[in-house]
């Protein structure tokens, strides 16, 4: 209660009296039906004056396209074959500039390094600066650039056109049965670019239940940090029986089955979620789904690739560099004849081993939980005895390098299936506190992804063993 | 150089944000799905040698605190009284739009009406009486395609004149049913004489006969922020609690 | 051409109907009031989702999606065809 200023200005408890008379003048909803109804009857009084309608089927022009991408029959087979589309022309496109971006990063290397030696700088300092932070640079731009030039402004060209209000329209009943709300559907797809980015866009779900849900199971959405890690090791040891031109399709098959697992994964968690920790009906619902419009090409296409693969490619080179320059510090400070990388790797092997993967890897997981896209720089690095980040050209040493440390199809598969589940990248945690309040939930957030990860890839490796299929 | 206020209301989806860049030159993403503005944003431009800050309030369907967002629409409307209030319409859904740009024009005559998407419009063969529309609302208004950027420089012309007092609206008055509007005169005088011509009187008196707790929530916040700013001589930092 | 009372969820895929009364209470009234769900106005069902629920709803020129407890407690009369 405010204390009464000597003033005559009118005090909260006024205020209340007030309201409390309005109560007792008002008979509930019958006020609010009444001024909306009148204000309606307004609007449609003036649009009956001043609008004219012409053509009452251009008007539906969009429900006609609905029909058909809403449809029982099509509605699911078309969202499929968008998203495999977008996939797959990431991934073929994203080739060969990619080792174009490559082999130019090796080339300037090499003058580089021509210059460290005519001013005879100190082998640490040429390892420092050239292996660890130029390497790693370069490796996260040319893995990454192109793929995500190509993704986002594809993905913007659906958004604009309207599309995505219609895949949360067609997954609704899915989601309703796991608890969540079917906008959670667009706040995914916006998990695809950054997960950081679509824990703040959970805000369009306004029931806080629904919107936890959404927050905690997006992590299993894989975002442009896990990308390069799935297609690179997917296109290296999954389908390498498949020959030439098809391979990028095969490619597309495996990354698409990855995303399809993280949904089913999204759903069952929501689902337990909803009937444990978040217990809660469904609350209301209403989707929008506003016409189509043609999106403007070339527009969408420079903004997206300025404003998202420009600032996502920004985030990770200021992670990488400095990620680079201590993970070879750490593969070249020696302790008992074997460098500090090593030893970690080592204390981390039988654990490793035990989820179908090694040490390194664990390792390169836990220094990659700044930004996902440094765990594969990482893991290379720590391979190589020189400690240095590879060599960021040759796609094909780098099947060498990972062969020649034992790995077969299952420690890929459990590497893309621990990249797929496991914790959310700093970042992203960073926001879920800052969305939520909560360090339980910020926590869980963490907690119960890296379980399901643990226990998916234990299960794959021990089922993998058990049936002597490596 | 005089400055002004501008707030930026609408419906989700009309093209807030593309006309916000139009003008502020700022690129938000903008996409076509109900919702995507999580937050306000601002931003500034020059027009005709004065400065603007322009105000994105969050896309709402309504201004009868169902969400936080139409809440936050609100109070920005009403208490921070921007010297113009853009109200986005899309043309292809007037209906619905309007039922918006009725509600900001019971709340303040500093409006300008501005319907977007006429490109959208024309291509679904909808014609639109921008004189006639005028007419019925009172207050300025304008047709753009926020998009091809036609239509800004008239749109900046209305807010010029609504900004600077060269044009004072008059907008159309809502008449309820007999019985709201006994309901409305039994409670607006109280109201006045509690407000006096700092709060829009019938529109609050409205609101309460809606039973808006919110509103009299962000009521209370803002008497105690006018007490304490009437009191800030005397009893230092006192007025930190103001509320946004 | 009075018909028989229906609710939105059973009023049949292209069919129109004038809204009669609304059930619903609380927010989501609020909230489909604001949307053009409104006693009187004219109201065209789209079609279902592929899974059979939510289903839109043509409304004032915009396309609404409903889930079914909410549309099951919008009655109305259908009108023409």
């Amino acid at each position: 209660m405010e204390r009464p200023l000597a003033t005559n200005a009118p005090s909260a408890s006024a205020l209340d009296q007030l309201l409390d008379k309005a109560r007792s003048m008002s008979q509930g909803d019958a006020v609010r039906d009444g001024i909306v109804g009148d204000i309606y009857k307004i609007t449609h009084e003036i649009c009956d004056a001043s609008v004219r309608y012409e053509d009452r089927a251009k008007l539906a022009s969009t429900s006609r396209l609905d029909r058909i991408l809403t449809s029982k029959l099509w509605g699911f087979p078309i969202m499929l074959a968008m998203l495999a589309v977008v996939f797959w022309l990431t991934i073929a496109g994203a080739n060969v500039p990619s080792a174009m971006l490559a082999d130019m990063f090796g080339f300037i290397e090499g003058y580089i390094t021509m210059f460290f030696q005519a001013i005879h700088a100190p082998d640490w300092l040429h390892g420092l600066l050239v292996l660890g932070l130029y390497r790693g640079s370069a490796w996260v731009i040319s893995v990454m650039l192109p793929p995500m030039a190509i993704f986002f402004p594809t993905f913007a060209l659906l958004e604009n056109f309207g599309y995505l209000p219609r895949v949360a329209f067609n997954m609704d009943r899915l989601f309703k049965r796991a608890g969540g709300h079917g906008k959670q559907a667009l706040t995914m797809s916006m998990g695809f670019g950054c997960n950081a980015a679509a824990i703040m866009s959970t805000r369009i779900i306004e029931s806080p239940r629904e919107r936890m849900l959404a927050i905690v199971t997006n992590n299993f959405v894989p975002c442009n940090g896990r990308w390069p890690t799935l297609i690179l090791l997917a296109s290296l040891f999954m389908t390498v029986s498949v020959s030439g031109g098809l391979q990028s399709f095969a490619t597309a098959g495996v990354v698409l089955a990855m995303v399809m697992f993280g949904i089913v994964v999204t759903f069952t968690v929501s689902w337990v979620l909803s009937k444990t920790l978040l217990r809660g009906v469904p609350t209301h619902y209403t989707l929008e789904l506003p016409p189509y419009r043609r999106p403007q090409f070339w527009k969408t296409v420079l903004l997206a690739s300025r404003d998202k693969s420009w600032s996502v490619l920004k985030r990770a080179v200021i992670v990488a560099a400095p990620a680079g320059v201590i993970t070879w510090i750490l593969g070249n400070v020696f302790v008992g004849g074997d460098s500090v990388l090593n030893h970690m790797a080592g204390f981390f092997d039988p654990f490793g081993q035990l989820l179908g993967m090694d040490g390194f890897i664990i390792m390169a997981f836990l220094l990659g939980l700044p930004a996902n896209e440094i765990v594969l720089p990482i893991l290379l690095m720590g391979y190589l005895s020189s400690g240095a980040m590879v060599d960021a050209d040759g796609i094909d040493n780098i099947k060498e390098i990972f062969v020649n440390h034992g790995w077969t199809w299952l420690t890929a598969l459990n590497m893309m299936l621990f990249s797929l589940l496991h914790y959310p990248c700093g970042t992203t945690l960073f926001n879920i506190y800052k969305e939520t309040h909560s360090k339980k939930w910020t926590i869980l957030s963490a907690l119960i992804p890296l379980g399901i990860a643990i226990g998916v890839t234990f299960i794959t490796a021990q089922l993998a063993r058990a049936f002597g299929w490596v | 150089m005089r400055s002004y206020t501008i707030a930026l209301a609408g419906n989700p989806n009309t093209g807030k944000s593309t006309l916000f860049n139009a003008l502020t030159g700022l690129r938000q993403h903008t996409g076509n799905w109900a919702g995507k503005t999580v937050t306000s944003a601002e931003g500034f431009f020059e027009y005709d040698d004065a400065s603007f800050r322009i105000v994105d309030l969050p896309g709402t369907y309504s201004l009868y605190s169902n969400s936080t967002d139409e809440e936050a629409a609100r109070d920005y409307i009403i208490f921070e009284n921007p010297d113009v209030t853009i109200v986005i319409l899309d043309a292809t859904s007037l209906e619905r739009n309007l039922n918006l740009a009725l509600q900001v024009l019971e709340m303040t005559n500093r409006v300008v009406v501005c319907i977007n998407l006429m490109d959208e419009a024309r291509r679904l063969g909808i014609k639109i009486d921008l004189k006639k529309m005028q007419e019925k609302l009172g207050v300025p208004t304008v047709a753009i395609s926020a998009r091809s950027k036609k239509g800004i420089d008239e749109l900046l012309k209305q807010v010029m004149l609504v900004a600077s007092g060269a044009v004072v609206p008059s907008p159309i008055s809502i008449t309820y049913s007999e019985e709201i509007e006994k309901k409305i005169a039994a409670i607006e005088p109280q109201v006045r004489e509690m407000f006096g011509t700092h709060l829009p009187s019938r529109w609050i008196a409205l609101r309460l006969l809606d039973d808006d707790e919110s509103l009299l929530t962000s009521l209370k916040k803002w008497l105690q922020r006018d007490q304490n700013a009437a009191s800030r001589k005397e009893v230092l930092q006192y007025g930190e609690t103001a509320c946004h | 051409m009075a018909s028989a009372e229906t609710t939105l969820l059973e009023a049949g895929t292209g069919n129109q109907v004038r809204i009669t009364r609304i059930e619903v209470q609380g927010v989501m009234r609020r909230r489909l009031l604001d949307l053009g769900f409104v006693p009187g106005n004219r109201i065209e069902v789209l079609q279902k989702s592929p899974l059979g629920d939510p289903i839109a709803f043509r409304v004032n020129n915009t396309t609404i999606a409903l889930r079914s407890e909410e549309s099951s407690q919008i009655w109305g009369e259908r009108i023409g065809e």
